[in-house]
């Protein structure tokens, strides 16, 4: 069972790192413009995420 | 997808797969643009920034063409369109661009532009208390799901030494997570016990404290049962509930800011030196002198002091006929001017102008009415106090029976949870946010939940005519044969003037194939007609004093060559094309109906007849029609109001259930808990039908739920409920509970 001392933390780092980068999406305004976004990749040329 | 096919065909013609055509770029002409500066905003460095809405956004194409287009301005460093939002955000330079300059490039490129008060709208954009709820729901979401993990393993065997560090880890997450995502409830709890009421998140909050309280005390005491799932979990749903009642209100409040921010609209004031300037409307001081054109709406209560012209009261009394001003006539807001230009002296006392005296009324009227219990409420006052009976019943029985403290905790614990109304609180939200969906794609806009609540239960429905059943706008009813000389001088008059009168006798002229004769010295005359020259022989198209003939009862424009016989041409405000089918429907459905209207009684008589409305009211002011509504409401007949103008406004607001067409006056706008967009009236009928497939999806959410109870409250007060049933048993009628509310999303 010494094998949970490793899996448990490594289960739940993977869950928080996940959490984490979904607040961190959310604070940063990236679901905005979702069908926008989804359009976007589309076009060739180069795009300017700031503009 | 549909989107990305239409992209190269839109980039080859700038706006091509969404521009509106002609409607748009008239629309974007009359838009006033000398006013528009005054929404740009100092952004970094030297530019300045602008936000415009674009409302014919519509796909991947569009966001191109003007992305493109406009960054080839001059001036312009970016423009960047939000296609959710429908909006563009520009940056530019203000020594070389301006913001009239990027309106104008968007009506070359077929797009109406409307500047908007990004200040004003970004607390409703930022949305503070949804991501905050959203946050919230993460960490919930995060923990439920890690804890639940856990708690599978432990279900599945695992005991002593290895069961307690699962039991300490599922602490350690779920006891923090609680704190934080449980937040909402607890406020909420705290806010209801301190009002001495009892809410429904009075015993959630209670159950989840409980069962995590209960549950430390076994993990330190190495017991068998923790619940730490099971009170996360329920807190999870429960958010999930939350944010969904959140986005119903949240997307409607969006919808109502974008139309009052859409229709900002500012006037010209004249200043002492007789130089214009251009002000908002809200910032026009008493006093000052504003130009009204042809075709602008009379921005403020005042008295005419230059000019005559034409009036359409329509928006303001619902009379259908227009009104002749001159000087010293008093003229209110919402009026539209017709025929000349007018200069107007805003009323000195902003208390005594009719937007005041509605809004007063409408005030009263919101103040009068009694306060609405909504389902969820209704339900919580009969489950709350049942809830905890049943709870505090197990622990004195259990108590009483073994004399075991630590079994009738745990035991009252499991009747909380397992009572918890975890179905409860989702099977409202749920409904409101699948019926507001399905509105929305047809146009219809739900203020919030409690309105469409407030629908379902109407028995009669009182309309407004002019701009209601009607389209608010005259169509010819009757003229000469079509070949009968007079057309081709009638369509050239009426082709120069801007009256709806003309209007509608050139679309009936052009309708006919009728090609407008050539005529010369053609002038329109403000509140007569137009004059022209005829092979020599003066021509006139107007009023029938002006021209010379008898007046009659009918709406009426009249022509006249140099002395022959006039010609009368009538019209009438047509009836909308659905108006008698959605009104056959209604009846259908028991309902009784009435016409209130501030027009005469010939047209009121007129409209019912085509309806087949037998109870029609005429000549009601907003105060007859509060009254009658107020007088409704004490009989206990429960009135849906459907009106668009400011007379209609504090019958809307008094109304059991209101609704309002989109293009309606913004206090009628504001004051209805529905609006609806497009020409029909048939979305009257789809609201309500929906409202009522919502009341009864509510319903059997709540049979469920009571169901579910029957069954499982027995097993919990027999102390049978381990904490793996209860996780079964909450998630089991939840999703029961949500299925049942998608069901709506389908149905015809």
């Amino acid at each position: 069972m010494t094998v949970l001392g490793i899996l448990i933390p490594v289960s739940i780092g993977l869950g928080l790192i996940g959490l984490l980068a979904f607040l961190w999406a959310l604070r940063n305004n990236q679901y905005d413009d979702l069908e926008g976004d989804q359009a976007r990749i589309l076009f060739d040329e180069k795009d300017h995420p700031d503009g | 997808m549909r989107d990305t096919v239409t992209i190269s065909g839109a980039i080859s013609t700038p706006g091509g797969c969404c521009s509106a055509g002609p409607a748009a770029s008239a629309a974007a002409e009359r838009m006033p643009r000398m006013g528009a500066e005054r929404w740009a905003r100092p952004a970094e460095g030297h530019t300045s920034s602008v936000d415009l809405m674009v409302p014919a956004i519509r796909c991947a194409g569009c966001m191109r063409a003007i992305e493109t287009g406009l960054g080839k301005l001059e001036g312009v460093t970016s423009a960047r369109v939000n296609l959710s939002m429908r909006r563009v955000r520009v940056l530019y330079d203000p020594a070389l661009g301006s913001v009239a300059a990027v309106m104008e490039r968007l009506g070359e490129l077929g797009y109406e532009a409307r500047p908007y008060d990004a200040a004003a709208m970004a607390d409703v954009d930022r949305d503070s208390v949804g991501r905050d709820l959203l946050v919230r729901l993460a960490v919930a979401g995060f923990a439920a799901m890690n804890v639940m993990l856990l708690s599978v393993s432990v279900w599945a065997g695992a005991d002593a030494a290895t069961r307690d560090l699962l039991h300490w880890i599922s602490a350690l997450i779920a006891l923090p997570a609680i704190a934080f995502s449980g937040v909402p409830f607890f406020r909420s709890a705290l806010a209801a016990l301190s009002a001495r009421r009892l809410n429904m998140d009075v015993p959630i909050s209670l159950a989840v404290w409980m069962a995590a309280g209960t549950s430390l005390y076994e993990t330190i005491h190495g017991g068998e049962h923790a619940y730490f799932d099971a009170a996360i979990s329920l807190i999870f749903f429960l958010l999930i509930g939350r944010y969904l009642d959140h986005r119903t209100r949240a997307s409607a409040r969006s919808a109502a800011a974008e139309l009052t921010a859409m229709s900002a609209r500012a006037a010209t004031v004249i200043g002492p030196g007789g130089a214009r300037e251009t002000v908002a409307i809200e910032d026009l001081a008493p006093g000052a002198l504003v130009e009204v054109a042809p075709g602008e709406r009379v921005p403020a209560d005042g008295r005419v002091e230059a000019g005559t012209s034409d009036l359409d009261r329509s928006m303001v009394t619902g009379e259908s006929n227009p009104e002749s001003v001159g000087p010293g006539r008093e003229v209110h807001a919402g009026m539209l001017n017709l025929s000349g230009p007018l200069r107007v002296r805003v009323a000195a006392t902003g208390e005594a102008t009719l937007l005041a005296e509605i809004a007063r009324m409408i005030e009263s009227a919101e103040r009068g009415k009694t306060r609405y219990d909504r389902w969820a409420d209704r339900a919580a006052r009969v489950y709350a106090p049942g809830v905890h009976l049943v709870a505090a019943a197990a622990f004195i029985g259990w108590l009483w029976a073994t004399g075991d403290w630590r079994l009738a905790v745990t035991i009252a614990t499991a009747v909380l949870i397992i009572t918890c109304p975890c179905a409860l609180g989702l099977a409202v939200p749920a409904v409101h946010a699948v019926a507001g969906g399905r509105l929305f794609r047809r146009g219809i806009f739900l203020k919030d939940g409690g309105a469409l609540e407030r629908l379902a239960g109407i028995t009669m429905v009182v309309f407004d005519k002019t701009g209601t059943l009607t389209e608010g706008r005259p169509v010819l009813a009757s003229g000469p044969a079509d070949d009968d000389p007079a057309w081709p001088v009638a369509a050239a008059l009426a082709g120069v003037s801007r009256h709806p009168l003309s209007r509608a006798l050139a679309e009936a002229a052009e309708g006919r194939g009728i090609a407008p004769a050539v005529l010369g010295e053609v002038r329109e005359v403000p509140g007569a007609g137009v004059e022209g020259m005829l092979d020599g022989e003066r021509v006139r198209l107007g009023l029938a004093d002006w021209v010379g003939a008898v007046r009659g009862s009918a709406t009426a424009v009249w022509l006249r060559a140099g002395d022959g016989d006039p010609v009368e041409f009538t019209f009438e405000d047509v009836v909308r094309a659905d108006a008698r089918e959605v009104c056959d429907a209604l009846r259908a459905r028991g309902l009784r109906l009435a016409l209130f209207s501030g027009d005469a009684a010939g047209p009121v008589a007129r409209v019912a007849d085509v309806t087949g409305i037998t109870e029609a009211h005429a000549r009601m002011t907003p105060a007859d029609k509060l009254a009658a509504l107020e007088g409704l409401a004490r009989d206990g007949v429960r009135v849906l109001m459907v009106g668009d103008g400011i007379n209609d406004a504090p019958a809307l607001a008094a109304a059991h259930a209101s609704m309002s067409p989109v293009a309606a006056s913004d206090v009628s706008r504001a004051a209805a808990g529905l609006v609806f967009t497009g020409e029909r009236l048939e979305p009257v009928v789809f609201a309500l039908e929906t409202a009522r497939m919502a009341r009864s999806r509510a319903l059997e959410n709540f049979g469920m739920a009571a169901a579910y109870n029957a069954v499982a409250v027995p097993v919990a007060l027999a102390g049978l409920v381990t904490p793996l049933i209860a996780a079964l048993a909450m998630s089991g009628s939840s999703i029961a509970v949500t299925l049942n509310a998608l069901r709506m999303r389908g149905a015809r």
